[in-house]
């Protein structure tokens, strides 16, 4: 019942074709592995909001409605200050997905601009990367599952995986909140990619590149044996807003405020 | 007339326009390049209390970096090193150069507190110090291809580099060089400011 309420919103305001399945998540206190207080070396857990994430990442079908619905995101005519010249660039045309593609695997080789305006479009926001990774601390049956080995090592296993063309279809099973394909499908966009700079200590001691960043000089990795979280974080530092590449999507976030599924 | 008038005329009518023109381009002018930074359906909130876009600005060299005030380290040293960059353009160019500075904590960085900054750091007419909602300045800040990140101190961790916007909005030049005058990036000022718009 509340469900067909929440549809009937996204209808109203012209969103995607078909309404995309949020998730809540409580808040919580989490300790990430990048440290959020002022001294760089120590952890200090957070509080991290309620919010909505969605179950799964964009599919190509969804992304394929917006483009359509908002040509201004078709490959061709996206600025260049918006899109690379990857920007789906995988896809037969503007509005063709690739050859051979299922509409239901996720949409890949998307900008950040591209990403954050798809989520606009379903009135909901890139998620950040702390909610991104308090998500993506959850196995099956557990919110924080990060300090077994046993999950870490299934974890990593997927990033050993040698990438394939063809992506398969959303819908991995449900981790204790309800969401899905965190891990083991594609790399995901964070609003906040461009907060996630790093330096090791061991370069910025005495470094004269300390002053491109203001403060305590850059981030410092406190759990430095999650390796796919760290992966994760790597890539995203590495990129600019306009950067699309064959192993990154998105999902979008909302406020979980009215919306009880 | 001075070119600072000007730019402020171009400034309101381009606002005006803008009004009743959701579409991209802003303005009638020549179309804007794909990779200016103008592209950006952006507004903003000057230290007057002013609202503008930020494609407002296109039609001359604009120096633009992101602060926040009650930075105490890096933050003063970007006021004194785009003064003595300024100070350090033939004097035939300094005064139709500008200055844009954006703030990346809209939450203590209100219109009085931003005014109160000018006065501090001696900022003249050529200065827009900006405040926008936070969702913007994560944007603006993604187009400029600058880094920060807010800790749970309430303080900023960022990059410290000055970007140099040609007339058309497009990245000339950067500079991460602080404290004193970076000649490259001053020669690249004069270039941008002598091609038409």
């Amino acid at each position: 019942m509340k469900k067909a309420v929440l549809t009937i919103a996204l209808a109203a305001c012209a969103a995607a074709a078909a309404a995309a399945d949020y998730v809540a998540l409580p808040g919580g206190r989490f300790e990430s592995v990048l440290p959020q207080g002022a001294v760089p070396a120590r952890s200090t857990p957070v509080d991290v909001p309620a919010f909505a994430l969605r179950a799964t990442p964009v599919t190509l079908g969804e992304y394929l409605a917006f483009v359509q619905q908002h040509p201004l995101w078709q490959r061709e005519r996206t600025p260049a200050l918006f899109a690379d010249r990857r920007y789906l660039i995988d896809w037969s045309a503007p509005t063709r997905l690739p050859a051979g593609a299922s509409p239901a695997s996720p949409v890949v080789n998307v900008s950040w601009f591209a990403a954050r305006a798809f989520c606009e479009s379903e009135d909901a926001r890139l998620p950040t990367w702390l909610e991104w990774e308090y998500a993506a601390a959850a196995d099956e049956s557990r919110r924080d599952a990060r300090s077994d080995p046993a999950w870490r090592r299934r974890v990593l296993a997927w990033y050993e995986r040698p990438a394939s063309a063809l992506l398969p279809a959303v819908g991995g099973p449900p981790n204790a909140y309800g969401v899905r394909d965190l891990h083991g499908l594609v790399w995901e966009w964070v609003d906040d990619f461009n907060a996630l700079f790093i330096a090791g200590d061991s370069r910025t001691q005495g470094d004269p590149d300390l002053l491109k960043f203001c403060g305590s000089g850059a981030i410092n990795i406190i759990d430095r044996d999650s390796y796919a979280v760290l992966m994760r974080i790597a890539l995203l530092s590495s990129l600019n807003a306009a950067d699309s590449t064959g192993t990154l999507g998105f999902r979008c976030a909302r406020p979980v405020q009215g919306f009880h599924p | 007339m001075t070119t600072t008038s000007l730019t402020r005329r171009r400034f309101a009518s381009t606002l005006g326009a803008l009004a009743c023109m959701p579409a991209l381009a802003a303005g009638g002018a020549a179309a804007l390049p794909g990779d200016s930074v103008y592209q950006l359906r952006a507004t903003l909130t000057d230290h007057h209390g002013r609202a503008f876009e930020l494609a407002s600005l296109r039609g001359a060299p604009v120096l633009v970096t992101m602060f926040y005030t009650s930075c105490e380290m890096v933050c003063p040293m970007l006021f004194e090193t785009i003064r003595f960059t300024l100070d350090a353009l033939p004097v035939a160019q300094r005064s139709g150069a500008r200055v844009l500075m954006v703030s990346f904590d809209p939450a203590r960085d209100t219109v009085p507190v931003l005014a109160q900054t000018a006065r501090t750091r001696g900022c003249d007419e050529r200065w827009t110090l900006a405040r926008c909602d936070e969702r913007t300045a994560r944007e603006i800040a993604a187009a400029l291809g600058l880094q920060y990140r807010r800790l749970d101190s309430g303080e900023f961790n960022h990059s410290s580099t000055i970007e140099l916007l040609d007339a058309d909005g497009r990245i000339a030049a950067r500079t991460g060089r602080l404290g004193s005058v970076d000649p490259a990036f001053v020669k690249a000022i004069g270039q941008a400011g002598a091609k038409p718009a």
